[in-house]
């Protein structure tokens, strides 16, 4: 067995579902054409955070450290960060509530494996579902920030991408996750996760409002990762970081991913 | 009617009685992660630069007040969505309930004097970290929890009302997005009005949460007595709008019972 196999054999690529996943978008771009106003409220949330706290309490705050230890206005600061986690609450949202209520109690799986679609099809196709929702929210919320003057660099288009990875590895953890959920107060420990995080991984504030070992624990959230990712991407200062947070979120997303089908398989097939 | 009401009353607790634990957390443990984060965290920037604006007061100070009042805003527009569709149309509770001698009255008050008993223990729950936290001015603090389950119900009232309309939850979406969110990030909670562009100043006044919000800040400050007749005009607006929209959450849901 040479070195380039093993990670084939680990993880086929069969696993990952085949283009009948798209089959899987169709079906939720046909659901979702009754309920828009659901999928367009999303975008509403982050601007109405980033006009509320960005520029309204934004104004007593002032200039805060950025990325680099350069002061930046705290809208700028705050900007990439609101991106960052409403990338990640999409997906949640889409990969645990919503795919129970398809898993449990809709029974739409198991309607669509009566069909040539595969589990990991399933998997695929609803994480893919989530990334366009996700990409449609970050393309909205990029023109905001163009239109309120808080792109400053052309690194910024970057964030596009980097948005879809955070949704990606959030999607897949949470999908992976909700596999093994028995009740809806199970979803409880979801935002048991979730909130803190939000609140507490460098959103709001510099990590330097925390003492030295706290700020390593905040350092290691994946959700610190997404934020100071974007961050870094919206003021321009590239480094090796980047890489780092880049392969932390890729290699969370594909266990997440291989979790997924696994259960999947599991929980509908046997 | 007492009698009937605390029938209904009585269902309510019961069945509290078995899910409590699921709600404890977003309903106590996260309101104070969102003081802690704001008021502590980030108000620790918000004094360095911006103290003044706050007229001499910490930012935990100024939050913690408006934090309550939202606070309770939020949990009421969740206890008047889903528990009143889910009783009119999933479970049918209040079908099953108008079978017995209760009349639609009972049905509709008794559920929101639920709602009310359940954001008073949100509410106890934040002033005694508020006091613990230290930001708390004013003996009037215990009153904050009272004026915020008003705040409370000027919400739960009218959308409970809108609810028993309701076949689908597909509304709901709607309310929290275009609705709560906008009111708890521009109220007053976190920033003063006056920080608001002009036209939306004017806006904030509309909000029942801004008549909450700055009613709770003076009592937990005690600077209630510096404003005596925008106090009096907070709370005639507040409980107009309970009254009004109770009377209105009695005729949406008899006319379900009545006519299915």
């Amino acid at each position: 067995m040479t070195i380039p196999t093993l990670p084939l054999r680990v993880a086929p690529p069969l696993m990952f579902g085949s283009r009948r996943a798209l089959r899987l978008i169709e079906r939720n771009l046909y659901v979702y054409r009754r309920t828009w106003i659901v999928i367009v409220s999303g975008f509403f949330e982050p601007l109405f955070y980033l006009l509320s706290i960005g520029f309204g309490l934004g104004r007593l705050v002032g200039n805060v450290p950025g990325p680099g230890g350069a002061e930046i206005p705290y809208q700028l600061f705050i900007a990439p960060a609101l991106l960052a986690s409403s990338s990640m609450n999409g997906a949640i949202t889409e990969a645990t509530l919503n795919f129970f209520f398809k898993l449990k109690y809709q029974k739409t799986f198991d309607a669509i494996l009566s069909t040539p679609l595969s589990t990991a099809d399933i998997a695929v196709g609803e994480l893919g579902w989530a990334l366009i929702r996700g990409a449609l929210y970050t393309a909205g919320f990029l023109v905001v920030m163009v239109v309120l003057g808080l792109a400053t660099t052309p690194w910024v288009l970057l964030t596009l991408p980097a948005a879809l990875l955070i949704s990606f590895a959030f999607g897949a953890v949470g999908m992976a996750a909700t596999s093994f959920m028995r009740t809806w107060q199970d979803f409880d420990l979801i935002q048991l996760v979730i909130l803190p995080m939000f609140l507490f991984s460098g959103t709001f504030y510099p990590l330097d409002a925390y003492p030295e070992p706290a700020r390593f624990l905040v350092q290691v959230t994946p959700l610190y990762q997404g934020v100071d990712l974007l961050r870094s991407l919206a003021v321009g200062h590239v480094d090796l970081s980047i890489v780092v947070h880049v392969a932390y979120l890729s290699i969370m997303g594909v266990i997440g991913l291989i979790v997924v089908s696994r259960r999947l398989d599991k929980l509908l097939l046997r | 009617m007492a009698i009937a009401l605390s029938r209904v009353l009585e269902h309510r607790a019961v069945q509290y009685r078995r899910t409590f634990r699921s709600s404890a957390f977003s309903s106590f443990l996260s309101p104070v992660l969102f003081l802690t984060a704001m008021g502590l965290g980030l108000g620790g920037y918000v004094d360095r630069s911006g103290g003044a604006a706050l007229g001499g007061l910490s930012y935990l100070e100024f939050l913690a007040p408006g934090l309550l009042a939202a606070t309770v805003m939020q949990a009421a527009a969740f206890e008047a969505t889903f528990p009143i569709i889910g009783g009119l149309n999933w479970q049918r509770t209040f079908h099953a309930m108008y079978a017995t001698p209760l009349s639609p009255r009972d049905i509709a008050l008794g559920n929101l004097a639920w709602i009310a008993i359940r954001l008073a223990m949100i509410a106890a729950v934040f002033t005694a970290v508020i006091v613990v936290l230290g930001a708390a001015h004013s003996a009037l603090v215990v009153l904050g929890i009272p004026v915020a389950v008003l705040t409370g119900m000027s919400f739960a009232a009218p959308i409970a009302a809108f609810s028993a309309t309701q076949r689908t939850p597909n509304q709901f979406n709607v309310i929290f997005r275009f609705g709560i969110t906008p009111l708890f990030l521009f109220s007053g909670t976190f920033f003063p009005i006056e920080n608001l562009p002009g036209p939306l100043q004017a806006v904030a006044w509309l909000s029942p949460l801004w008549h909450g919000v700055d009613l709770t800040r003076g009592l937990v400050l005690g600077t209630i007595a510096d404003r005596p007749l925008v106090m009096a005009i907070h709370v005639v607006v507040l409980t107009a709008i309970v009254v009004v929209a109770s009377w209105a959450t009695v005729r949406t849901i008899e006319r379900r019972l009545i006519r299915g």
